[in-house]
């Protein structure tokens, strides 16, 4: 285009204030519909992310729900003096004893009572309900979980007593009649491939009907440990307090030490190449896949420090090593972000540094610390690789009473009871732990939120 | 003496008396760096007791460096380094046996934009005294924070709500907190940066009396955009270009008859 022969309207070409405008008019109708695709994209991507979070909530809540109910029996069990047969009372405590001595002439005591045929307790008082069940006793037994006999001695020796009364009892039934009964295996397969026999299906369902056997809110799963031997009593007690411990240490231990190098990087520290190395190496740690943190807990803490394996204390230490980035990272975040006007005016007050920090600076910078501190211990609570690999994946039975006790985790009980060969009974009980683990995040998280809002103060 | 030298004077624009305290700072060849670059080449000047002194100049003059090198507040830039001597009284305050602690509780900062503590009025004025250990009692602290509301003209206004937050009060109100603040730890020296710049007319004027009313009892440097702001509250005037102090005079022998061409020429708004 050549502007001495075009006459123009503007510095561009056009000839004309009209022309311009209907050329821009024409550009409108492509952008318009860029605006449209580009928001129907965004919609797409946000309902694609809904439905796949929709879809695995559903499945775990579909499975795992009904888990926190379970085949319960309701019977009448009469501890008669026939069958339970004491030859001495239950020792009394001495005025001067020491627990440990009391508690082992009790145990002395209570060896009789392994002598006890208590499965013949619960045949009769089955046969009072079902008195067909007599003609095949190993069939009655097979309905109950194996750890009954265990419950009903403990009874005895918690309060002798109740020998000859009758007592109403909610006795767990065995896992295989809680899957037969909740319809998770498939009626119609042949008896050789059924876990339990023809007469124990038949007569559960009979009992089910006539409400004897009830779908009961299932309390051992938090009340009890892990079992092997007992699958229907297994509970999540043992993994939950040790993750508790474990939070406990990753708390006490990630958090002022997180804090703290997050102040002095921030506030004290030269810039130099070795603060910027620091940097960079913290940034990285964040990004370190967490199995590579239990390698080096199974190789420092319990190789090299002799801790003891499989304890909450090993794996607290492991998960604050890796909360710790993630405190460092958003504690700088968090600091960076308060005004430096703050800190000027308390300066120029004659503050000191530590002084300006301290009573400026981090009351403001509180509720991001926290959000930070919270999530990291939530990150912490999730995490499995490492505990994996110090040995936190071991069967334990009991509930850790020390952070040096065996001990499982909740992500790791959900590691093993996901690969429990009793697939029809423990897929719902995982689906349950995870729900409980996801219950426990989320409370940590609301908590997160209702601590920023109360901390914060607004400038 | 005062009065008669005002009634005597009358008649001319700006009748002051101008140097006849004693010197309080003392400036000399000072220069500030900011990695290699100097942002200020050798300054050098004497700021009397009891006198307002502006500094003006157009952006980036190094009339705030230099403000800032006399409490020391250029310390929290790590690149920044700073030569030559300045004396408050008799003290080197870059003497390295100085605590910058001490010199800031001598010499107080007001900023640009009104930064006062997201805390209640009351612990805003209080933090300075409590930090020094200057009240022994509540009633003397009470006290402190009456007085120093009152001096900043705030009193009235907030008295009734000491426990109200700081960050609440309007901007010309924030400002005169911030004065207030600075004034409860009775500093020798008032810096203030650019303090009405945030502020509309009205604020600014308060705020202006309320400098000619501490004027009696503190030193106060401002450094100003505003060359009206200068002379109506300034008793000199420094006007700083690119680095150097062109020009220091009387406010009204600056404004009327500067001896620099560049002071002429940004006085009467040629740049600038």
């Amino acid at each position: 285009m050549n502007n001495a022969t075009r006459p123009n309207s503007g510095l561009d070409g056009f000839a004309s204030n009209e022309e311009r405008t209907q050329h821009i008019a024409s550009t409108l109708k492509r952008r318009r519909s860029k605006e449209t695709r580009f928001r129907f994209m965004g919609i797409l991507a946000v309902a694609l992310s809904i439905g796949l979070v929709g879809i695995l909530f559903g499945s775990i809540l579909a499975k795992g729900i009904p888990s926190f109910w379970q085949a319960t029996f309701v019977l009448d069990v009469d501890f008669s003096p026939e069958l339970v047969k004491l030859e001495s009372p239950k020792p009394v405590k001495e005025p001067n004893e020491s627990p440990a001595r009391y508690e082992e002439r009790v145990n002395e005591w209570a060896n009789q009572l392994n002598f006890i045929n208590w499965n013949k307790l619960l045949l009769e008082s089955v046969a009072k309900v079902l008195p067909e069940s007599t003609e095949n006793p190993r069939a009655v037994l097979e309905m109950f979980a194996s750890s009954t006999r265990f419950d009903l001695r403990n009874m005895v020796i918690e309060n002798p007593d109740i020998i000859g009364k009758t007592e109403r009892l909610d006795l767990v039934a065995s896992a295989n009649v809680d899957v037969w009964i909740k319809g998770n295996i498939d009626r119609s397969l042949p008896d050789n491939q059924q876990q339990i026999s023809a007469d124990a299906r038949k007569w559960a369902d009979q009992l089910y009907a006539e409400g004897v056997i009830e779908n009961m809110f299932s309390t051992v799963l938090f009340t009890n440990s892990d079992s092997r031997s007992s699958p229907a009593t297994a509970g999540l007690l043992g993994a939950f307090v040790g993750s508790l411990m474990m939070m406990v240490v990753v708390i006490l231990l990630a958090v002022p030490v997180g804090v703290a190098a997050a102040v002095y990087l921030e506030e004290f520290a030269p810039q130099n190449k070795f603060t910027d190395f620091i940097e960079v190496n913290i940034n990285n740690l964040a990004a370190v896949p967490s199995i590579v943190f239990g390698l080096l807990g199974a190789s420092v803490f319990i190789i090299m420090l002799n801790l003891p394996m499989s304890a909450p204390v090993v794996g607290g230490l492991v998960l604050s090593l890796m909360t710790l980035p993630t405190v460092i990272i958003a504690t700088r975040a968090s600091l960076k972000a308060i005004p430096p006007s703050i800190r000027e005016g308390a300066l120029a007050l004659g503050a000191s540094r530590v002084q300006a920090i301290t009573d400026h600076v981090l009351p403001l910078a509180r509720p991001g610390i926290l959000t930070a501190t919270i999530i990291g211990v939530a990150q912490a609570l999730g995490e499995t690789a490492p505990l994996l690999l110090i040995g936190m994946s071991a069967f334990v039975a009991n509930v850790p009473s020390t952070p040096l006790d065996p001990s499982t985790a909740l992500p790791v009980q959900i590691f093993l009871w996901n690969g429990n060969e009793l697939r029809n009974f423990f897929e719902g009980r995982t689906s349950a732990a995870i729900i409980v683990l996801l219950v426990l995040m989320l409370t940590l998280n609301s908590l997160a939120i209702w601590l920023r809002k109360k901390f914060e103060i607004r400038w | 003496m005062m009065t008669e030298a005002t009634q005597q004077n009358a008649a001319e624009i700006k009748p002051k008396e101008v140097g006849t305290t004693p010197v309080k700072i003392t400036a000399r060849d000072v220069k500030v760096f900011y990695g290699d670059k100097e942002a200020l080449h050798g300054v050098s000047m004497d700021i009397h007791e009891r006198e307002i002194v502006a500094f003006i100049g157009p952006s980036g003059c190094g009339k705030s460096t230099f403000l800032r090198c006399m409490n020391r507040m250029n310390d929290t830039v790590p690149s920044a380094k700073v030569t030559g001597k300045i004396h408050l009284g008799a003290t080197d305050i870059y003497d390295p046996s100085i605590d910058v602690v001490l010199l800031r509780a001598q010499v107080g900062m007001v900023f640009q934009k009104p930064n006062p503590f997201p805390k209640s009025i009351y612990e805003n004025i209080a933090y300075g005294p409590r930090l020094h250990g200057l009240a022994k009692a509540k009633t003397d602290l009470d006290g402190i924070v009456e007085s120093s509301l009152k001096r900043a003209g705030l009193w009235e206004e907030v008295k009734d709500r000491l426990d109200a937050p700081g960050t609440g009060l309007s901007g010309g109100q924030q400002q005169r907190l911030c004065i207030a603040r600075a004034i409860a730890v009775s500093p020798e020296v008032i810096l203030m940066d650019e303090p009405c710049s945030a502020l509309d007319p009205i604020s600014t004027a308060h705020v202006e009396n309320l400098m000619l009313e501490l004027k009696e009892q503190y030193t106060i440097v401002i450094v100003t955009h505003n060359m009206q702001q200068a002379a109506r509250v300034a008793d000199r005037t420094a006007f700083f270009h690119l680095g150097d102090l062109i020009e220091m005079n009387e406010t009204s022998q600056l404004f009327v008859k500067p001896q620099e061409k560049r002071t002429e020429d940004y006085v009467t708004g040629r740049f600038g």
